[in-house]
């Protein structure tokens, strides 16, 4: 009798296992089960195209409705897991349907981060990480309209970009000194930030949000020890590891299901992939990740220890945001610590920053550069040392130092 | 109601796939709805992955857009790519290309 695999979270990584699965010749039923109205679809576009209006909402989904018949997968919507019954091997639904399995996997993913300062639940406050988020705030997101923007991390900062694009009236608040801070290095920090600033965005950096006002609806942000008068907020100040199921279950899980490389769980039958994940990445940290790239590829890496042919673990991870034109790529994972190197002119908007550590090249910030990230991120998987003055040097095409 | 086109994905095997693709969608996005088999298209068409590589018939090449750096480079880095392989993540369906063929490769990986 062939196994039956239940998989709980039907985002990028929950779908992507599926697709895996099936392409690794898994022939048993597979259970999809997704809180949200919607079959898998990309978050990405979100704060981008989708906020902008040039992307339809059929357009995100990552598979055509028939395609779960054809791949026999059954997809559960509007319902999420209550419970883990792991003796019994079972999952208990919230719509009170109780499923068993012989391998779980966790897609659980992130929900973000709320602010739990005064007035923070007044309607015209809105987050962003669903379908249902967005549509919510398109109505308010109209030309003319102040928004206060909660964070200057890529969230925001896409927001605000689309926001200036449709002729709002944009204000980013961040806590730090610098746009990005967990994200970029101080350079591509300050080139965004003039950009932003160029297209009519007002930054208040070093300015925390203490409140919000308002009389039935948000009408003004307290930051920094003023008022400003808004119409909108907009709140992006991270992301909270979706963990509690498997913790109630007994999984080893803080700030993350915590995972080994083959993506398993402290339980053999569980495994889990994605932004609820805690794992070690390619260089022995640990770390979460949230991200499109962990999600595919710790997936992928889930799929095959379920199916029996575990595989190790150690991708470089990736990220992109796009803000106006600017297209910025990240591969590998910056530290402090890291000797870093320019190569171009951000005057030129197409640039990259490469990080050094031990002489090797550990991660690439590209700006307008897709030559820079590629190879950056190549010779980071190789773990190949680049001198200095050799990366800075762009009379030397970035094809023949990755050669 | 969007006006649509058809395009011709023919497998490696040599099972053809005529499809109708909106105006404006991308080609990766037809072949994703219809289930062509072949395009992975694993990052949804941020021309992130290059998993959604194409063949394109060398008849139809003039009618292509220029391919971007972004395009050019994950190409650079994809499996099995000959001179006329694009991303078709990277290609809108427009009335020019109605009856687009293009050929599938083996694997994406």
């Amino acid at each position: 009798m062939s196994e039956k695999i239940v998989i709980i979270g039907a985002g990028q990584a929950g779908i992507q296992a599926v697709q895996s699965l099936r392409a690794e010749g898994f022939t048993g039923p597979i259970t999809l089960v997704g809180e949200e109205a919607y079959p898998p679809y990309q978050r990405p576009p979100l704060s981008k195209a989708y906020l902008l209006g040039q992307l339809e909402r059929p357009r995100l989904f990552l598979k055509s409705d028939a395609y779960y018949a054809e791949a026999g997968c059954e997809l559960l919507l509007n319902t999420t897991a209550r419970a883990i019954h792991r003796a019994e091997k079972t999952v208990e639904l919230t719509d009170g349907r109780t499923l068993p399995y012989d391998k779980l996997l966790l897609t659980t993913g992130a929900r973000v981060r709320r602010l739990r300062c005064a007035g923070a639940d007044l309607p015209g406050i809105f987050y962003l990480k669903t379908i249902a988020d967005v549509d919510a705030l398109q109505a308010a997101f109209v030309p003319g309209a102040r928004i206060a923007i909660v964070g200057a991390g890529y969230i925001g900062l896409e927001v605000a970009a689309v926001g200036a694009k449709s002729g709002l009236n944009v204000t980013v608040f961040e806590a730090m000194d610098r746009v990005m801070a967990r994200a970029v290095s101080p350079a591509i920090s300050d080139f965004f930030a003039a950009e932003h600033v160029k297209a009519g965005v007002t930054l208040k950096l070093n300015t925390g949000v203490e409140g919000f006002e308002g009389d039935g609806k948000v009408e003004r942000i307290i930051a920094g020890g003023q008022a400003y008068d808004v119409d909108l907020v907009l709140v992006g100040i991270g992301v909270i590891a979706n963990d509690e199921l498997a913790r109630e279950a007994g999984l080893a899980a803080t700030d993350g299901i915590v995972v080994d490389r083959n993506a398993q769980t402290s339980d053999p039958a569980i495994f889990a992939a994605g932004d609820c994940t805690r794992h070690y990445g390619r260089e022995g940290v640990e770390l979460r990740l949230e991200c499109v790239q962990n999600a595919i590829d710790q997936a992928k890496h889930a799929a095959l220890a379920m199916v029996g042919r575990p595989r190790t673990y150690a991708e470089v991870p990736w990220f992109w945001s796009d803000q106006y034109d600017l297209k910025l790529q990240i591969a590998g994972l910056a530290r402090p610590t890291d000797t870093l190197v320019k190569r171009g002119d951000p005057a030129s908007r197409k640039f990259s920053i490469f990080h050094l550590r031990d002489g090797k090249v550990a991660a690439v910030e590209a700006v307008n550069a897709p030559q820079d990230y590629m190879i950056g991120k190549k010779l980071i998987a190789e773990g190949r040392a680049v001198p200095a003055q050799t990366l800075a040097d762009t009379s030397i095409p970035m094809k023949q130092i990755g050669a | 109601m969007k006006r649509t086109f058809k395009a011709i994905f023919i497998e490696d095997n040599g099972i053809r796939h005529t499809i109708e693709v909106p105006e404006g969608w991308s080609l990766m996005e037809g072949a994703v709805k219809h289930l062509v088999p072949g395009i992975d298209a694993d990052c949804g068409g941020a021309c992130a992955c290059a998993t959604c590589h194409v063949y394109v018939e060398p008849e139809w090449a003039a009618r292509l857009p220029e391919k971007t750096e972004m395009e050019e480079t994950m190409l650079d880095f994809a499996p099995a790519v000959k001179p006329n392989s694009r991303l078709s993540c990277q290609l809108k369906m427009t009335e020019a290309l109605d009856g687009i063929v293009m050929r599938v490769p083996k694997s994406q990986h």
